[in-house]
């Protein structure tokens, strides 16, 4: 069952044709790996999906529902969330308090001006409740600032899982992290996806990583669509390997 | 562990004592000396609204005393107009007045950050002060508009009674209890979940969006309510200088609140605080001691730029968490 699907979405800069007439879909509670290389539209396609970008033409459909101009705090209110590919957490606020933010704003709460955030105990808890499922428990009441890299990247993705999205995209999830650190990144990623039963599209370069935990793989060249399968299609199919990977099925 | 911290306790452990001694230093030091806290107090006030802008939201407002004039302006147009000095009425015109024109300068300045919304700030409050200095049939000018000594809770000042002792006393009791009530909502907007929301678009508003922070409107209230407090500081101030001049309407004296707040320290809830009373000791002490005044209100700036970039409130925090970790 469908649950977003673009039709003929386009987006130019300048000359460049960052995205170009794509038509793309996310199934319910399916992983979904983006891939291409630097350049080929995976970033734009999800700033687009998400409200960083207006597109210059095409639609979105979420849930059947025309997103296309929503604006982003809407986009997210129907279940669409994001992380980035820098990471982008509340540096100067607690770990704790980035995830109760998320949820304030989630229950609409931000617009309480003559109450103490840290008196909501419903929203505290479950803030610290997501912060143990990612594993961040023992730093709830620290500075975000003063997390690793492993950790940022964690939190980025609890804010964004805090808005119980159905749809969560994460940009480069993995980049800039350990390798030891990669797999516990995306055990989690794994884990909210199957018992959350949300969808997740993940955006990587990590070749390891798409193949070992994705349903689905779309691989994007100069903006358009290359090829869209399994892992083994995709790890089949020749195009790809030889635009992608510069190298034949075999090898 | 506990997620509820014990937050609203340990501040009012803090706030007590402060409280308990600006309530009883009337009574130990000369009526000057109070006047002088009592302007402390309503800068302090200016510093509170400004800092919500600066501290927790990013934004570095060089207009600030466009509502701090609004405040006073309402507050002598009242006596002009309508005749009336009661305090009340004078807090009601000036927080409607300051509030109407930050809601309106506000909605302009957010959808810009950084040195463009400074510049806007900064324009737009020199627009107003160029008002009050040109309609001189409205504003008095440069001589500016006389305010008298207002009633404070429908009691009419006895006339028998010396004005500073006025000011000194009850005066200065009013504006102490305005000043608690304003320190205490900040307190609490801060720590709000707003205040959080404010916070996460200082640290990134990008990211702040993408949580579904509308930073925007969210700026816009900041605004609104910055302004309101400097604002109330200026409908405070004017009964105590007894007169309003476009002076305070010009950026420079912007730049004082900017000083303030930077004096005292930003990163810091009670910065502004500190910073607004011990701006309006340095600079009456400067004043009275040397003509080049303005030359050590310039050093002073400098060194603290250079030495204390974290202000005194944020330097002394930072001695104090030295020293428990020492010991």
């Amino acid at each position: 069952m469908v649950l977003l699907e673009t039709k003929s979405l386009t987006k130019y800069f300048g000359d460049t044709h960052a995205v170009d007439r794509v038509h793309f879909s996310v199934a319910h509670g399916e992983l979904l790996a983006l891939i291409g290389s630097n350049g080929a539209g995976k970033t734009s396609l999800v700033n687009l999906i998400s409200g960083l970008l207006r597109p210059d033409s095409g639609t979105i459909l979420f849930q059947g529902a025309d997103v296309t101009t929503m604006p982003v705090h809407d986009r997210i209110r129907a279940g669409i969330a994001r992380s980035f590919q820098l990471v982008t957490v509340f540096d100067q606020l607690d770990t704790l308090d980035n995830v109760a933010l998320a949820i304030f704003c989630r229950e609409g709460k931000t617009r309480r001006l003559l109450s103490l955030a840290s008196s909501d105990h419903a929203v505290r808890n479950e803030a610290f409740e997501i912060l143990r499922e990612f594993g961040l428990e023992a730093k709830a009441s620290q500075p975000a600032g003063g997390l690793s890299q492993g950790e940022r990247k964690l939190l980025d993705i609890a804010l964004a899982y805090a808005l119980r999205p159905k749809l969560l995209f994460l940009d480069e999830p993995t980049s800039g992290v350990s390798t030891r650190e990669k797999a516990p990144i995306m055990n989690i990623v794994t884990s909210i996806v199957r018992s959350g039963k949300i969808s997740a599209v993940i955006v990587e370069h990590d070749m390891d990583v798409v193949f070992r935990y994705s349903d689905r793989i779309v691989v994007m060249h100069e903006g358009a669509i290359l090829a869209d399968g399994t892992p083994d299609e995709i790890r089949r199919n020749e195009q790809v390997t030889t635009t992608l990977l510069g190298t034949s099925p075999s090898q | 562990m506990n997620p509820i911290p014990a937050l609203p306790k340990r501040a009012l452990l803090s706030a007590i004592p402060i409280a308990v001694i600006l309530f009883f230093l009337p009574l130990l030091i000369a009526p000057y000396q109070v006047t002088l806290l009592a302007y402390g107090l309503i800068f302090a006030i200016a510093a509170l609204g400004f800092n919500l802008l600066l501290g927790y939201t990013g934004l570095l407002s060089f207009g600030h005393s466009a509502y701090f004039g609004m405040g006073a302006y309402a507050v002598a147009f009242i006596v002009k107009y309508f005749n009336i000095t009661s305090m009340e009425v004078f807090l009601l015109g000036g927080i409607l007045a300051s509030g109407a024109i930050a809601a309106l300068f506000g909605f302009l300045c957010v959808r810009y950050t950084r040195i463009y919304f400074g510049i806007l700030t900064l324009a737009l409050s020199q627009v107003l002060w160029s008002l009050a200095f040109k309609f001189y049939w409205v504003t008095g000018g440069t001589d500016g508009l006389r305010v008298p000594t207002p009633s404070l809770l429908g009691v009419a000042n006895p006339e028998r009674e010396e004005k500073m002792i006025f000011l000194a006393h009850r005066y200065y009791y009013y504006v102490l209890v305005i000043f608690l009530v304003a320190a205490s909502a900040m307190w609490v907007i801060v720590h709000s979940p707003f205040g959080k929301a404010l916070q996460a678009i200082r640290d990134n508003e990008t990211r702040a969006e993408f949580v579904g922070v509308q930073v925007w409107r969210y700026r816009w209230i900041a605004f609104l309510v910055s302004g309101i407090y400097a604002g109330l500081a200026g409908t405070l101030w004017v009964p105590l200088n007894g007169l309003t001049t476009p002076d305070i309407l010009h950026w420079t004296f912007s730049g004082k609140i900017v000083f303030f707040t930077v004096l005292g320290g930003f990163q810091t809830f009670m910065g502004p605080i500190i910073g607004g009373v011990v701006y309006n000791y340095l600079e009456t002490y400067a004043v009275g001691h040397t003509v080049y005044w303005q030359m050590v209100l310039g050093v002073v700036l400098v060194l603290l730029v250079l030495v204390l970039p974290a202000g005194i409130a944020g330097t002394a925090g930072r001695l104090l968490l030295r020293l428990r970790r020492a010991t």
